[in-house]
């Protein structure tokens, strides 16, 4: 392991802002892309069952 | 002779696509899990500081992965555009539209680390030199292609609008990938390239091909499911879907 302690590392020899903005902001894209998307499929599958229901009724 | 004999196209037909999708998405998942764990180990954790940059060169585990899938993405995305315009392949046409997002968004990544590490290294969030402007232009490029196909309503016609506009823009990806070569920017050159030894130590070496990996499979698991929903909203009228349903 290259750090001595725990707050070295979070620290990141001074550039933490730098260091950290970059991680998290990716983090977030990714997870924003991911709920998205598995928010798109529940709200497709919710409207495609309705509509199957409807055509079966008529 | 088995090989030959295995029929490719079946999975062209959307029905057995959708569902060897489903099959596929975990191990993609998990696979880019476990990478990013030993990625970021060995890239936050093991791997030595930078003589020159200091901690703040640790950014490139997130950089250069993402830089290279926003190029390769569009390739990819250009590709599958063609053959969905040229052979009139449905499928082909919905995979090209579940890359775009992604690469859009490996772009963004992309770009704003770049900015972050610019800062503390150049002295600025921003130039308009070469390298960083021709990305930029990646980035308005997938804009272009999302925006001109969500602007046609009938989404085959959309579908062949967009495959024009993405096939032309794949003049871009090479001068992004040389334009450190071409002219004198501010952007460093390759640190990795295939026809000389990279310029790193292992260590960092390891953790970005790592990295550039675990990119890999979150961008294949997240297009996959993004063109299985592509699928069922277009497919909806298949009695298949129905009884997926």
């Amino acid at each position: 392991m290259y750090w001595s302690s725990f707050s070295d590392f979070i620290q990141m020899g001074g550039y933490a802002l730098f260091v950290w903005g970059s991680y998290l902001v990716t983090i977030f894209v990714l997870i924003i892309e991911i709920a998205l998307l598995r928010s798109r499929n529940k709200a497709l599958r919710k409207t495609l069952i309705s509509e199957i229901r409807e055509s079966v009724r008529n | 002779m088995s090989l030959l004999n295995l029929n490719w196209f079946k999975y062209a037909a959307p029905q057995r696509f959708y569902g060897l999708a489903g099959s596929l998405i975990p191990w993609f998942v998990v696979s880019g899990v476990i990478l990013t764990i030993i990625g970021l180990v060995i890239g936050l954790g093991i791997a030595p500081t930078d003589h020159q940059q200091g901690d703040s060169y640790r950014i490139i585990f997130i950089h250069v992965p993402a830089a290279w899938m926003s190029m390769l993405l569009y390739l990819v995305m250009a590709f599958w555009a063609a053959i969905g315009l040229i052979f009139n392949a449905r499928l082909a046409s919905m995979l090209a539209l579940s890359l775009a997002p992604t690469g859009a968004i490996m772009t963004f990544i992309a770009l704003w680390t770049g900015a972050v590490w610019g800062k503390p290294t150049w002295g600025t969030w921003w130039v308009w030199d070469a390298r960083l402007t021709t990305e930029l232009v990646l980035l308005f490029l997938y804009f272009g292609f999302l925006s001109l196909h969500a602007s046609i309503e009938d989404v085959r016609k959309a579908d062949r609008s967009a495959a024009l506009l993405a096939i032309v823009g794949v003049i871009n990806v090479p001068i992004i990938y040389f334009s450190v070569k071409w002219w004198n920017t501010l952007h460093q050159g390759a640190s990795v390239s295939l026809t000389k030894a990279p310029t790193m130590a292992t260590q960092m070496l390891t953790g970005m091909l790592i990295m550039v990996f675990a990119f890999w499979m979150y961008s294949i698991a997240v297009a996959l499911y993004r063109c299985r929903n592509l699928i069922l909203e277009r497919e909806r009228h298949a009695d298949w879907v129905k009884r997926e349903l």
